[in-house]
């Protein structure tokens, strides 16, 4: 039997999927923003991160509201403690973007060419398609997908730690690097943060169809070495 | 838990664009020397539904019945106010009770179809009311079951008796019977009380349809079922009304202590 308020919870999925759609776009831009060093395209970035925390503010307040009204049980709480949660990661994912696009204004004042980036625009790809493989999990609901994440994002966090000590290096042989170095640095940290991001919705994919809490288990723990 | 006494019975308006369709105006009401509903001001929207809740004994039934004045019929009642339906008032000396309860449609808490096949049921106050042409009967109860979803579920065996039904099918009956004579306001007295959840899923599912047609008052003492049926939400407590507001507001963040011990389960 199909209730007349399930459209409730069919319009805050919906909006989480928009909220997802609108990171993999806001990472997508931040970076492009950098490989051009176009002050536009990061001045975009920090007016898409204000329409991600509106829309955080809209499911957490239509979460709160079928909670508090429809007495939800089962697949439906699952379902109202992800969107709760995983709106909260990609306000994150947002929150990151925006911290790029900032650094970029900073990088744009070094007054010289900010060169390779090293394994950034890499990295960039790889957190998309974390970001990708995350929202479809959630989409499709496959658990299969949601649980690949955890795998992949080994590989971007080497990628993190591989960014830092080229970047440490190039700092270390050229002292006017330095501050260029540290920018991107915290930028590369930025993208290892929001492949966690989307680990994270991930995991709570995997409860949403399961039931079952992956957290911290074997099954999505980082590699001892990441820490 | 809290049990305090009520304050005093406030008059609870509600900004809203929605016309007022049922209005209660410094309303008490009295069976012999014992008062059970103290000085009630309040409005409920037309095409809405507004749930009464609160603990049994706080007079919610009571002035559900007094709407279309179904405590008539017990000796001894009297009150002081007036209760308004579209702006006339129903203790009017000049009104036909008959008259008013034609606009005014009730479902009781236990279904209670007559012992007549689902048909007669339907049509039966058409029939008193004089009316026996067979298409217009036929048309009333195709409506009627339809609006009450119903209509699938019986359309083959209408000739059959009503008592055969389960016990969802005849409290939509029951609601379809009471529609058939198109009344403005449909009263309910808690009415999935005797019904399991599926049967109640389909009556909710049935409030919520029949609102685009009627303005509908339903007395209630499940929370849930209020939340989730209901526009505006009425608490009452000891006679008294303690809080009136959008649904919403009276879940979420409820102005009054009583009122969040009531709906959180803390007490009643």
């Amino acid at each position: 039997m199909h209730h007349f308020y399930e459209s409730e919870l069919e319009d805050i999925r919906r909006k989480l999927v928009l909220m997802g759609e609108k990171c993999i776009d806001i990472v997508r831009l931040s970076i492009q923003a950098l490989e051009e060093n176009d002050l536009g395209t990061a001045q975009r970035v920090l007016g898409m991160d204000d329409e991600i925390d509106e829309l955080e503010l809209q499911i957490d307040g239509e979460c709160v509201r079928y909670l508090s009204l429809r007495a939800p049980v089962a697949t439906d709480v699952r379902l109202l403690t992800l969107c709760m949660k995983g709106c909260h990661d990609l306000e994150r994912v947002g929150d990151e973007a925006s911290s790029i696009a900032k650094r970029i204004r900073r990088l744009s004042r070094q007054g010289r060419a900010i060169g390779n980036l090293a394994g950034i625009p890499e990295m960039t790809e790889m957190v998309i398609t974390q970001l990708r493989n995350a929202l479809d999990s959630f989409i499709d609901e496959s658990y299969e997908k949601a649980m690949s994440l955890p795998e992949s994002d080994r590989k971007v966090d080497d990628l993190n730690r591989a960014n830092f000590d080229v970047l440490m290096s190039r700092s270390t042989d050229d002292p006017t690097y330095v501050a260029i170095g540290i920018e991107l640095i915290f930028i590369s940290k930025s993208l290892e943060r929001i492949g966690d991001h989307a680990v994270n919705v991930g995991e709570e994919v995997a409860y949403l169809i399961k039931a079952k809490d992956v957290r911290h288990t074997a099954a999505v723990r980082r590699s001892p070495e990441t820490y | 838990m809290t049990t305090a006494a009520p304050s005093e019975s406030p008059a609870q308006t509600i900004s809203s664009p929605d016309e007022q369709y049922i209005q209660v105006k410094d309303f008490s009401f009295w069976y012999g020397s014992s008062q059970v509903i103290f000085d009630q001001t309040f409005d409920m929207p037309k095409q809405k539904v507004t749930a009464f809740i609160g603990p049994s004994g706080c007079g919610k039934s009571t002035l559900l019945r007094c709407f279309n004045r179904m405590n008539d019929l017990i000796d001894g009642i009297h009150h002081t106010g007036d209760v308004q339906v579209g702006g006339e008032s129903i203790f009017d000396p000049m009104l036909e009770v008959i008259s008013l309860r034609k606009r005014v449609g009730m479902v009781f808490q236990k279904y209670n179809p007559f012992p007549k096949s689902i048909y007669e049921n339907i049509v039966y106050s058409l029939r008193v009311a004089g009316r026996s042409k067979k298409s217009e009967l036929d048309e009333v109860v195709e409506r009627s079951l339809r609006s009450s979803a119903l209509w699938d579920e019986v359309k083959d065996r209408l000739q059959d008796s009503a008592l055969g039904l389960s016990g969802g099918q005849m409290q939509r009956l029951c609601i379809a019977r009471a529609i058939a004579n198109q009344p403005e306001i449909l009263l309910m007295d808690e009415p999935c009380s005797a019904l399991d959840p599926v049967a109640t899923g389909k009556i909710e599912e049935l409030i919520h349809s029949l609102k685009r047609q009627f303005t509908i008052v339903i007395v209630t003492h499940n929370m849930q079922q209020a939340a989730r049926v209901s526009d505006r939400t009425a608490f009452f407590y000891l006679g008294k009304l303690i809080e009136y507001d959008e649904t919403q507001k009276i879940f979420m963040n409820p102005e009054k202590s009583q009122t969040e011990d009531y709906v959180s389960g803390r007490f009643g």
